[in-house]
């Protein structure tokens, strides 16, 4: 049996890791519910953008067939993914859920014979990806979210894609991320956001069906300057949102999944605890059983 | 209501303004132009400057905006912007002062900051002119 003194200690320092764990809980709830409102503030722009881009794609005649950001570079041979992480680790299977993800869909796509590139955000992707696909990042963004998401985030990552859409460095580009369901779930996410596709627009017109009906396609819009100039406007702008949506979710998603590994983690701390303090009471019993044993059977023998 | 534009003004972080008025008057890229309830749908680039907000002949909302997109249809008008803020909240000494960095950034701004650096200086301009103007009737 373990000797008392190493019991001891060993309680002792299952109880500041849980005093830590629960400090860490406390704080991503705090964290959460921050960036919770952070994602719900964002909404109404990122909805009403959306509508927008609907209701010019609905109505954008044939002749506008210039921007890459809509039509892509007409092939679709080089995949940029731009996988979507946090800095920090202890949060539970947040950062491992996205990189399987990307690994899966880079071994997908080099099956189909496509090159895959990366961009990361976040250190973690960048550490988890390094060993095996290091060759493919292109570049990797750090301190994103560390007190709040801010609209600069999104731009600095929106500028970087775009120059290397100008560069011509790859033909469609998906972000990976955690979208934000509760502090228990967190769904992983890929979304196409070059070339834009429409189907997530329509999807979630439908959702809120009775507005899509009075806004529908036979509304025929007219544009100022013109329909050309808009567009090249609004892209880089609804793009921007979707990146910034991306990481706004993912945001609350990681403290929710902080929060709930590091609830995990001071239950278990206390379970050791409770473990470990039997184990202690039993030894120090049965050390003062031996001990009252041997002075009775010195005792006796005198 | 029928004889009533409803009016969304956002930004990417907040939701600004969302209510029923008379008119409202957008500073769009090629004019500025008021939406009446069942205005023909119109999707226009909108320039820096003041959104009005008229209710029975009479100015009741002012809201700076910098750059971004406004959408006029049967529904009302929706405005999407980067930045907003109500005229009255305006700090003029902090408009001041911001015209005065996006000058100094403008002329230490080299080929590639030059855009970003042009369209600071138009949005601090604007909302320095938002202090000073007075409501149009």
């Amino acid at each position: 049996m373990a000797n008392l003194k190493e019991l001891k200690t060993r309680i002792s320092s299952v109880t500041s890791t849980q005093k830590i764990t629960s400090a860490m809980k406390m704080v991503a709830a705090s964290r959460l519910r921050r960036a919770q409102e952070a994602a719900e503030a964002g909404r109404p722009y990122a909805e009403r953008m959306e509508r927008m881009m609907g209701a010019i794609l609905d109505g954008a005649s044939e002749t506008v067939g210039g921007p890459k950001l809509l039509s892509g570079t007409g092939s679709d041979q080089v995949h940029m993914i731009v996988a979507v992480t946090s800095d920090r680790g202890l949060c539970g299977g947040f950062n491992s859920s996205i990189t399987r993800e990307v690994r899966l869909r880079i071994a997908a796509l080099e099956r189909e014979g496509k090159t895959v590139k990366l961009l990361c955000v976040g250190r973690k992707a960048r550490d988890q990806l390094r060993s095996l696909h290091g060759d493919k990042m292109l570049d990797t963004f750090e301190g994103i979210g560390r007190t709040v998401v801010t609209l600069e985030d999104a731009q600095r990552v929106t500028a970087k894609v775009l120059e290397l859409l100008d560069a011509e460095e790859f033909d469609v580009c998906t972000i990976v991320y955690n979208r934000f369901v509760s502090a228990m779930t967190q769904i992983v996410t890929p979304q196409q956001i070059i070339p834009v596709t429409l189907d997530r627009a329509e999807s979630d017109e439908a959702e809120d069906g009775a507005h899509a009906q009075t806004s529908g396609p036979s509304a025929v819009y007219e544009y100022e300057p013109d329909e050309a100039e808009i567009l090249e406007a609004l892209l880089p702008k609804n793009l921007e949102v979707q990146i910034f949506r991306a990481l706004l979710e993912s945001n609350a998603s990681e403290h929710g999944a902080r929060m709930s590994a590091m609830d995990n983690a001071t239950r278990n701390a206390g379970d050791m605890i409770d473990d470990l303090t039997l184990t202690y009471n039993r030894t120090r019993q049965a050390l003062i059983t031996r001990e009252l044993i041997e002075i009775i059977s010195g005792a006796e023998a005198l | 209501m029928a004889d009533m534009v409803g009016f969304d003004l956002a930004t990417p972080t907040s939701l600004i303004a969302s209510e029923e008025a008379g008119m409202v008057v957008v500073p769009g890229s090629e004019g500025d132009f008021g939406v009446l309830p069942g205005h023909s749908p119109i999707l226009t680039t909108v320039r820096p400057g003041v959104i009005e907000i008229h209710n029975d002949g009479a100015v009741t909302g002012r809201f700076f905006v910098s750059s971004g997109f406004a959408e006029a249809n049967q529904e009302g008008c929706t405005v999407l912007v980067d930045e907003a803020v109500p005229v009255a909240d305006i700090d003029r000494s902090a408009a001041e002062e911001r015209v005065n960095a996006a000058r100094t950034a403008l002329q230490g701004a080299d080929e590639g900051q030059r855009a970003a650096a042009e369209t600071e200086l138009a949005n601090a301009e604007a909302m320095l002119a938002a202090t000073q103007s007075q409501p149009t009737h």
